[in-house]
């Protein structure tokens, strides 16, 4: 088991200010995963899957305590944050390009790690955008801006640009909360051919698309987490009566 | 029956709109006039030599060459000294200044100076770059008083700009493994550039016709030679204008004119190039 884990959170706490977003958190998560997690809104699960990128600390209030391992180093002592998060890659909320073309986009990651030439960038252009079900929609007009896109393209496209810096791990923050159906639907698909290469942490409001792609579910309430579990477990037989209730909740 | 219920509402906004318009052009025409008034009497002295000779006659004949090379001097001068020192002061409060009681006093302090009239840089350009420093009445000198009288322009025009680049530009470019600089370079300034350029240049504009700052740090009445150095005053055209206006009797009216002409004609093509690089940038980054 203990290969097997990629992040290992110990006594996780976050304040920002005055607000106390995350209480005393611990968990590990593993490794070629989708670990869901799920709560109402404000329940902290944002703070969490941005604590693992270090992304948390753009904010002046941020505080933090407990630690976080990523295979066995601190990543808030072991790791630059530029190095860390090249290796813990993010997909936000709202799908959001650069106003770049989308071969800029895609080459952003690289170029910032000195990949200059054309050859290198044009294969990791390719190579991305078919690892994100996007190449065939958009080989053509590499060139074009990447705000022309539809939504679910431009989201797809963030997986690319994502995908392109070569992490181990993707963080999902609501990837589908702006899509429709069928977008979803791709978006899902994806991560789910996703994982075999990659650990992914998915937060989503939308319980039945956590029962849908995630192996574990962990459910956060008030800045808690309250139970983290294999996802048949969280979903048949909790062992919290607030997991229980919130999954009847939504369901009902 | 109340009254506003006899007209339409498609009456009313025209009525509004008729309104605004007038209202515009009631700004406008001033503007207008004096332009027009201007370009009227100084075109007929504006020709090669006028634009290429030096003075003659006491001011009275030839033309403005030395005035209007000294203040394209200027304005280089004060442009090298203070857009790379203002950008970059505004980048670091922007992105990585972080917010408190240091920064809130700085703020308040670049407000304040953007506020504070040109001839009190003039006194405090003289008596630190040309009596404590010993530069003279010189370039350099009325130069840095100049770029010191833009920088809070410059700062709060370039941190508007940067302001105006939506926070996810700076997470994105973080969340793909770019380092704080890289962010800001290739995340963020790429996309405020375009406004960083017109505020800059407007700015600058604004300051090549600025008289009191460069009156007693640099403008010479008359120098029969072009500068040597930039150690040596130099002839200036706000000054010049000012002078031939008030201190030199007999002078053909077309000269004062012309010489005001050349003047904002040089303002408003830098006004000119500022709208053509925001409009370019405009078209590529749209978000
Ligand atoms: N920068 C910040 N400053 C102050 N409080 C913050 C900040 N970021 C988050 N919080 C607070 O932390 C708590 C947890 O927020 P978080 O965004 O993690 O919730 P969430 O579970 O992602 O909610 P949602 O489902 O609405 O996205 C909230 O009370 C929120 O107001
Ligand atoms: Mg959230």
């Amino acid at each position: 088991m203990e290969h097997n884990v990629c992040f290992s959170v110990r006594d996780l706490d976050i304040r920002f200010g005055a607000v106390h977003a995350l209480h005393r958190v611990s968990c590990d998560i593993a490794r070629n995963g989708i670990l869901g997690a799920i709560g109402p809104a404000n329940s902290g699960k944002t703070t969490f899957l941005r604590a693992l990128n270090r992304l948390n600390e753009t904010q002046d209030n941020y505080r933090m305590s407990g630690s976080i391992l990523l295979e066995g180093r601190d990543i808030n002592k072991d790791f630059k944050p530029e190095g860390l998060r090249r290796r813990v890659g993010m997909i936000f909320a709202l799908p959001m390009p650069l106003p770049l073309s989308i071969y800029e986009n895609i080459a952003f990651g690289p170029r910032r790690q000195g990949i200059n030439d054309k050859r290198r960038l044009d294969a990791a252009v390719e190579e991305s955008l078919r690892s994100a079900f996007l190449w065939e929609e958009v080989k053509d007009r590499l060139k074009s801006a990447a705000t022309k896109l539809s939504g679910g393209q431009q989201q797809r496209l963030c997986i690319a640009r994502t995908l392109a810096v070569k992490p181990d791990v993707i963080l999902f923050d609501e990837p589908c909360s702006g899509l429709d159906p069928i977008s979803t639907a791709k978006v899902e698909e994806s991560m789910v051919v996703l994982k075999k290469k990659y650990t992914i942490v998915l937060v989503t409001n939308n319980t039945k698309q956590a029962a849908r792609v995630s192996d574990r579910v962990a459910f956060f309430l008030m800045g808690d987490l309250i139970e983290e579990d294999v996802t048949d477990r969280i979903f048949t037989s909790p062992k919290d009566k607030r997991t229980e209730d919130y999954i009847v909740g939504k369901f009902g | 029956m109340r009254w506003n219920n006899l007209i339409s509402v498609a009456a009313k906004e025209k009525i509004a709109f008729g309104a605004l318009f007038f209202i515009t052009l009631f700004i406008l025409a001033p503007v207008v006039v004096v332009l027009w008034i201007i370009f009227k009497n100084g075109i007929s002295a504006i020709n090669w030599e006028f634009l290429t000779a030096m003075p003659k006659e006491g001011m009275r004949a030839g033309g403005i060459f030395p005035a209007i090379v000294g203040t394209l001097y200027l304005v280089v001068g004060a442009t090298v000294c203070s857009l790379p020192l203002g950008i970059l002061a505004a980048i670091y409060l922007s992105e990585y200044a972080k917010e408190n009681a240091l920064t809130r006093l700085i703020n308040l302090a670049i407000v304040n100076l953007s506020g504070v009239p040109s001839v009190v840089y003039g006194l405090f350009g003289f008596s630190l770059f040309v009596v404590f420093l010993k530069f003279g009445a010189s370039i350099v000198a009325g130069s840095l008083t100049l770029a010191i009288m833009n920088l809070p322009v410059i700062i709060t025009s370039t941190r508007e700009s940067l302001k105006a680049v939506p926070d996810y530009f700076r997470e994105v470019g973080l969340s793909l493994g770019a380092s704080r600089w890289q962010t800001v370079r290739h995340a963020v300034l790429p996309f405020a550039l375009p406004g960083i350029l017109t505020g800059t240049i407007l700015s600058i504009a604004r300051a090549a016709g600025e008289t009191a700052p460069i009156l007693f740090t640099v403008a010479a009445f008359y120098i029969p030679h072009l500068p040597h150095s930039v150690f040596d005053q130099a002839m200036a055209l706000p000054y010049h204008l000012y002078i031939i206006a008030t201190q030199i009797p007999n002078i053909p009216n077309s000269y004062r004119y012309g010489t005001a002409l050349v003047l904002i004609l040089m303002v408003l093509l830098m006004n000119l190039v500022a709208i053509i690089i925001r409009s370019k940038f405009r078209r590529k980054y749209k978000w």
